[in-house]
């Protein structure tokens, strides 16, 4: 090699070499100071595995949450000292969303701390199927707040699922319910067309079973449309609702896709008024990339709108002033983070309840079950926990693991979410119960499960 | 003696021309629909067409076919719209230039100069790193959101020949504009390689490493050049496609669609990765909204897009007839 190639050579190293030094000093900073929020206590520790996706396609919505998440853990760690004295450990896996990889964070993580996994948050729909299996044998919670296994509602043949809030069912239910209330009546729904705009995976497939069951009672016509990942070509798919021109559009989207969904409704000229997104594709991500383009489209809200509360001021005060926040401020206050904060709460508040029955000690994640099953957080204690405003009660059973599922409407005006006042949908559980039984009985079936007899458990 | 020659690429024609013409016959659509989705697919062709430009130009040149394009589209989008967050864009977009060729210069000396005389594999495995270090490396320092770049043309669509077809046709100012500089793009490609000296001296190399050296034509510098001119044209699409579809990793994946572009158009042509890509871009969109249902309801399948992988599907059904690709050049060996 020429000198002067070499020199280059060497530069460059340097270069490289300096950059990533000094990044490497600041982590090592960080991971001191970190290590301090979590360093172990005299009572134990409780370990939370933390499924994230920072990277990728998902990673604009991925961030926030895993931001509110983990900002929620430091919250109690430094606020409260742990749960009951217990300090909280976590460690992040990158998922980016990919069923094998979160199976194998799931693997990597489930045995961690003292007492193996508190609890998994897939945060997909296709590592919730994958891993479910694996609950019945490794006895840890999955908690699917909000997606996940429709029929895993039922704690009698999922055990170990807690779609707390809600499943997708309900969301479908609730939007149907919701236009049928714009149109004057459900039953004028009759001969209308719904467009589902779905993300071609186990999650945007969750919702078909339920809409096609409305369909036949309401007399709509509903039309399937997959958008295959990362969905960000959907041109063939937009023009297909320019040429059928549905009365209205669901959109099941996750990530990239939301936006640019949104997107090509602009350039279709679709109405973003007659557009309606599950909770997952109601998020600042999904719309602020589409620019103007998104005014007026709406989306499901539950568990956790955009803004802040009592809760912000102490992770604030406690975690961000210390220099402590996860991330960037940005999504600080956003639909993405706050939910991640109320998913680590919730998680928190199982274990706090399990402990009222196991005793303040670190738990396992068979222990932390029972936690999860009797669930009851009111609005005194939502109150109490700085959340107020930003999620409803869920009191949980043995044979039920969703609780109540409400949700409201907020539409984007451009700058913001806007609840619309006065919207409170409940899924209607007269048509979905019998869904979940035929469901869930159907995979005890096919997996030669017995099914838990909860007034046993209970006496 | 015709037949029995081209045979195979008459059938496959013929097939995919009874395709295009299969949902207008059987009144399954209203004409204008269907030059709707027939225009909708040509500009997403010219979009895969850029990226397949750059694969081509690497191959063309150096034998290397560098699955790094990909990546570099998205460094590229990144870079712009980061750069456009803090000056305005007609100074993004050069530094975003300058930018891509440090980088080809870097990619050079730190990866191919190295491995010069090495397998093709060896040289294919190194742009695969290069690949997954783009891809980490760009959002470790631009981020991993979703971020804008404003080009300043209208959204909304506009409506042409309302008078021939009912409701007339729906165009996008931004697909039209981007057909239009993919189009200027090749012509200069095009000139740049046939008019000016350095275009020749690419060509010699490209026909023959050791025979171009032999006449002093420096190698090394000729890659940096090629690289460069690849790291721009990755530039360019990303910018396009940055702008209608918002920046984000996923634009790196979008770039993997130029794979069955050359593998349809050749390796090796530039003509190629033009037309490939708009019968690439065509034949997706076409099978996902006219083909799709009807699979769907003639097997009673389960359902889902099919435009993702009938790219590769025609792509491979192509190999089958014409191994070269379209525009490939034809290997002939002397035993």
């Amino acid at each position: 090699m020429k000198q002067g190639a070499k020199r280059a050579v060497l530069a460059v190293s340097v270069a490289v070499a300096a950059v990533f030094g000094s990044t490497a000093a600041l982590a090592q900073a960080k991971k001191a100071e970190a290590k301090k929020m979590e360093a172990p206590s005299k009572g134990g520790e409780q370990f939370f595995p933390v499924l994230s996706y920072r990277t990728g396609a998902y990673a604009p919505n991925g961030v926030p949450f895993a931001n509110g998440f983990v900002d929620y853990l430091k919250l109690v760690n430094a606020r409260d000292g742990g749960i009951n004295g217990i300090k909280i450990t976590w460690e992040e896996c990158e998922t980016g969303y990919a069923t094998d990889r979160g199976v194998e964070c799931y693997e990597r993580l489930k045995g961690k701390g003292p007492t193996g996994a508190t609890a998994f948050h897939p945060l997909s729909t296709g590592i919730t199927f994958a891993v479910t299996d694996k609950s019945f044998v490794d006895k840890i919670p999955i908690i699917t707040f909000g997606y996940g296994r429709a029929d895993s509602v039922d704690g009698t043949v999922f055990g170990w699922n807690f779609p707390l809030g809600g499943t997708y069912w309900d969301a479908a239910d609730m939007l149907v319910q919701h236009i049928g209330k714009k149109e004057g009546g459900l039953d004028k729904l009759k001969g209308k067309k719904i467009a589902l705009v779905y993300h071609d995976s186990p999650y945007g497939k969750e919702p078909i079973a339920l809409l096609q069951e409305r369909a036949k009672m309401h007399g709509y016509e509903l039309l399937l449309l997959p958008v295959t990942h990362p969905g960000v070509e959907q041109k063939a798919t937009w023009l297909q609702v320019r040429q059928q021109r549905p009365d209205y559009v669901f959109l099941w989207g996750w990530g990239v896709m939301n936006s640019t969904s949104i997107k090509e409704a602009v350039a279709t000229g679709y109405p973003r008024e007659k557009m309606y997104g599950v909770w997952w594709s109601g998020a600042e991500p999904d719309v602020t990339p589409a620019g103007d383009g998104a005014k007026g489209y709406s989306a499901l809200v539950f568990l956790a709108p955009a803004g802040t509360g009592a809760v912000h001021k102490d992770i604030v005060k406690y975690v961000h002033d210390k220099g402590q926040g996860t991330g960037n401020k940005e999504g600080f206050g956003e639909v993405l983070y706050n939910r991640g904060m109320v998913g680590a709460m919730m998680t928190v508040e199982a274990v706090k309840r399990a402990q009222i029955k196991h005793g303040k000690k670190p738990l396992k994640g068979e222990e932390v079950r029972w936690g999860l099953e009797n669930m009851a957080l009111d609005n005194a204690a939502i109150k109490r926990l700085g959340f107020e405003g930003f999620m409803t009660p869920i009191s949980t059973s043995c044979v039920d693991h969703r609780g109540d599922s409400v949700a409201g409407i907020h539409t984007w005006d451009g700058k913001r979410w806007v609840i619309e006042k006065g919207t409170t949908l409940v899924a209607d559980s007269t048509i979905i119960k019998p869904m979940i039984r035929a469901s869930a009985e159907k995979y005890a079936a096919e997996k030669k499960l017995v099914k838990r007899d909860c007034a046993k458990e209970a006496g | 003696m015709i037949m029995r020659k081209h045979g195979p690429v008459l059938a496959l024609g013929a097939l995919l021309l009874a395709g295009l013409v299969a949902p207008f016959a059987d009144r399954s659509t209203t004409p204008g629909f269907y030059v709707e989705v027939l225009l909708g697919g040509l500009m997403a062709g010219v979009l895969y067409s850029l990226v397949a430009l750059g694969f081509a130009l690497i191959f063309k040149a150096s034998g290397v076919f560098n699955f790094a394009q990909g990546a570099m589209v998205l460094f590229a989008a990144l870079a712009v719209a980061r750069l456009g967050e803090q000056m305005p864009l007609w100074a993004a977009i050069p530094l975003g230039m300058a930018i891509m060729v440090a980088l080809a210069w870097l990619i050079e000396r730190l990866v191919l100069r190295p491995l010069v005389n090495q397998e093709a594999i060896a040289l294919f495995m190194a742009t695969l790193g290069v690949t997954f270090f783009l891809d980490g490396f760009g959002q470790t320092i631009w981020g991993s959101d979703i971020y804008k770049i404003e080009l300043g043309i209208a959204k909304e669509p506009v409506m042409v020949l309302q008078s021939v077809f009912q409701g007339g046709i729906l165009v996008n100012a931004e697909d039209f504009i981007a057909a239009v500089v993919a189009a200027a793009l090749v012509a200069g490609l095009a000139l740049f390689f046939q008019m000016t000296p350095t275009g020749r001296a690419l060509r010699a190399v490209a026909d023959d490493h050791q025979a171009a050296q032999s006449i002093g034509i420096p190698l090394n510098r000729m890659w940096v050049i090629v690289w460069s001119v690849a790291g721009i044209v990755a530039l360019v699409a990303g910018v396009i496609w940055g702008a209608k579809l918002g920046v984000q990793f996923s634009l790196s994946q979008v770039a993997l669609k130029a794979l069955p572009v050359v593998i349809l158009g050749g390796f090796t042509s530039i003509a190629g990765a033009i037309v490939g890509g708009l019968i690439i871009g065509v034949g997706e969109k076409m099978a996902e909204v006219f083909l799709g249902p009807i699979l769907v309801k003639a097997f009673d399948l389960a359902g889902g897009g099919i435009e993702n992988w009938f790219a590769y599907m025609l792509a491979l059904l192509f190999l089958l007839v014409r191994p070269e690709g379209l525009f490939g050049e034809k290997h002939i060996d002397r035993v």
